[in-house]
């Protein structure tokens, strides 16, 4: 089974969290054209490879979390606190 | 050759040692009027009908591993037309409708079982969403009925009705017209008719990159087997979408999950419909051969790896047992996953892409086994005609922009 290392609480079984998608996206002016938001709402990268994503510990202390994982061999690359900006990966 | 009794029976003469190949492995043409990316059954089905219905036979299919190898093969082969909105309804049945006369199409026996599709209601919350549901199946001509708690037992006897089971089942939605059909046999039957008619089906070939003049318009796909021209391209590849369209230089509203299913070992007779249980999360069929084949719901985070997580599998395995007390001592031979492609409203996209000469096949989600004729119509029309299927029109990708979403997250199936 995957496991994710909470920030707060240590490593857990991926049982516990719940997966809230691609992190880091900045959300429009509102003044943003229809094109502009549904690219916003909708469109997404969707790497085979490195992802970086948002996590929250659903059935533990609650707390959202970042983390990077690869989405083919689901290893866990790095985990980071929401407003921390991305890690550097890779050599 | 046409497969008759005639022909089984030259073959037995002869020990079976000389039946022909069903397909040829042609070397890839330089230039082809059309290119599909992807062989499994959306790729292959969309190659036959241009061949068929708009006598386009310069085709090319490129497949990057083996014909149905990805989720053609690893679904849990159920098709129906249970869907709640007009577009959905037209869409699906139409699908199913070219399942009810694809072996007679093919000359290929995809063995089509229509057992029935059984979803079950475990509170009355469900039973009046049903109710709703079949009535508007009903408006749309499409067959559905609703079955108290002992029509259900009547159809299905292994199921647990009794009062201490743990998910009450208090009636249940049915699509008589529903079932299962072999997939692989739905792949290779395509990929016969679309070879006969002078289409290459190229496997082990995968695409790398996708060739533009200075318009922006398609002129190529460079493939690990070289260049290819072409003016046309047509992409069916599912959970690996977004991948290929990346190499074209955009986006799409896809996010790639793992969906799982497993075979128990087989056994006699013991369940003769589809039976979903959406409150729970699993849904149980029995194969021709006898397995129980069980589908799970999504692994929900993004993935690319073909297996599932044991989280969902121990709760697919739960659902299903406390559905079926009687399947506890079964052993699971087989689990998998496939990637598949999930939108935001569960509803596919066919159509052009900002690549003008560049279409797409994707976004069937969870279900898109039961779509495979439709699938392939549809890409082929747009792609012959540059002019969008009348059943296509509402399933675009300006969708996204327009906000005029068709959210069939309920007709799905499981829960995503």
């Amino acid at each position: 089974m995957m496991q994710l290392s909470c920030p707060w609480c240590g490593l857990r079984d991926e049982t516990e969290f719940a997966c809230g998608g691609t992190t880091h996206l900045e959300r429009p002016p509102l003044a943003a054209t229809d094109a502009d938001w549904g690219h916003y709402l909708f469109f997404r990268d969707n790497p085979k490879g490195v992802h970086l994503e948002r996590w929250r510990h659903a059935w533990g202390c609650g707390q959202w979390f970042n983390v990077a994982r690869d989405t083919v061999t689901h290893d866990v690359l790095a985990v980071y606190r929401m407003g921390d900006p991305p890690p550097r990966l890779g050599a | 050759m046409r497969y008759s009794a005639l022909a089984l029976l030259r073959g037995a003469l002869s020990g079976h040692r000389n039946w022909p190949p069903a397909w040829r492995s042609p070397e890839p043409k330089p230039q082809y009027d059309v290119v599909i990316v992807g062989g499994g059954g959306h790729g292959l089905a969309s190659a036959y009908y241009l061949a068929k219905n708009h006598g386009i036979t310069n085709v090319a299919v490129l497949e990057r591993g083996w014909l149905g190898g990805g989720n053609t093969g690893r679904n849990t082969t159920v098709v129906r037309s249970n869907y709640l909105y007009p577009e959905s309804a037209r869409l699906y049945d139409f699908s199913l409708r070219l399942y009810e006369g694809l072996a007679r199409e093919l000359n290929f026996n995809v063995m089509l079982s229509q057992r029935g599709h059984l979803m079950l209601a475990h509170s009355r919350h469900d039973l009046e969403s049903m109710s709703r549901w079949a009535n508007t199946m009903a408006m749309h001509g499409i067959d559905a009925q609703l079955l108290t708690r002992e029509q259900v037992g009547a159809l299905v006897p292994a199921l647990d009705l009794s009062a201490g089971a743990r998910y009450p089942v208090l009636g249940a939605f049915m699509q008589p017209r529903a079932g299962t059909a072999r997939h692989d046999a739905v792949a290779w039957g395509y990929a016969r008719g679309a070879d006969h008619l002078g289409v290459d089906i190229i496997q082990n070939c995968a695409v790398t990159g996708f060739v533009t003049d200075a318009n922006g318009h398609v002129t190529g796909v460079d493939t690990s087997r070289g260049r290819i021209r072409t003016a046309r391209v047509g992409i069916a590849a599912a959970g690996h979408s977004s991948v290929l369209a990346k190499l074209a230089g955009f986006r799409l509203p896809v996010t790639s999950y793992a969906l799982q299913a497993m075979v128990t070992e087989p056994l006699k007779p013991r369940l003769d419909t589809v039976v979903i249980s959406p409150g729970t999360g699993a849904y149980v069929s029995q194969s021709d051969k006898g397995e129980m084949v069980i589908g799970a719901s999504l692994d929900l985070f993004p993935s690319y790896a073909q297996r599932g997580s044991f989280g969902v599998l121990q709760g697919v395995v739960a659902a299903t047992l406390a559905m079926f007390p009687s399947f506890s001592r079964l052993r699971l031979m087989r689990q998998w996953a496939g990637i598949v492609d999930v939108v935001h409203d569960s509803s596919p996209i066919i159509g052009p892409t900002p690549v003008p000469g560049l279409y797409i096949n994707c976004g069937w989600g969870t279900g898109g086994f039961k779509a495979i004729p439709v699938g392939g119509w549809t890409l082929a029309h747009v792609l012959a005609t540059g002019r969008n299927h009348e059943l296509a029109e509402a399933f675009q990708l300006e969708r996204f922009v327009t906000g005029r979403l068709i959210d069939e997250a309920a007709a799905s199936g499981i829960a995503h």
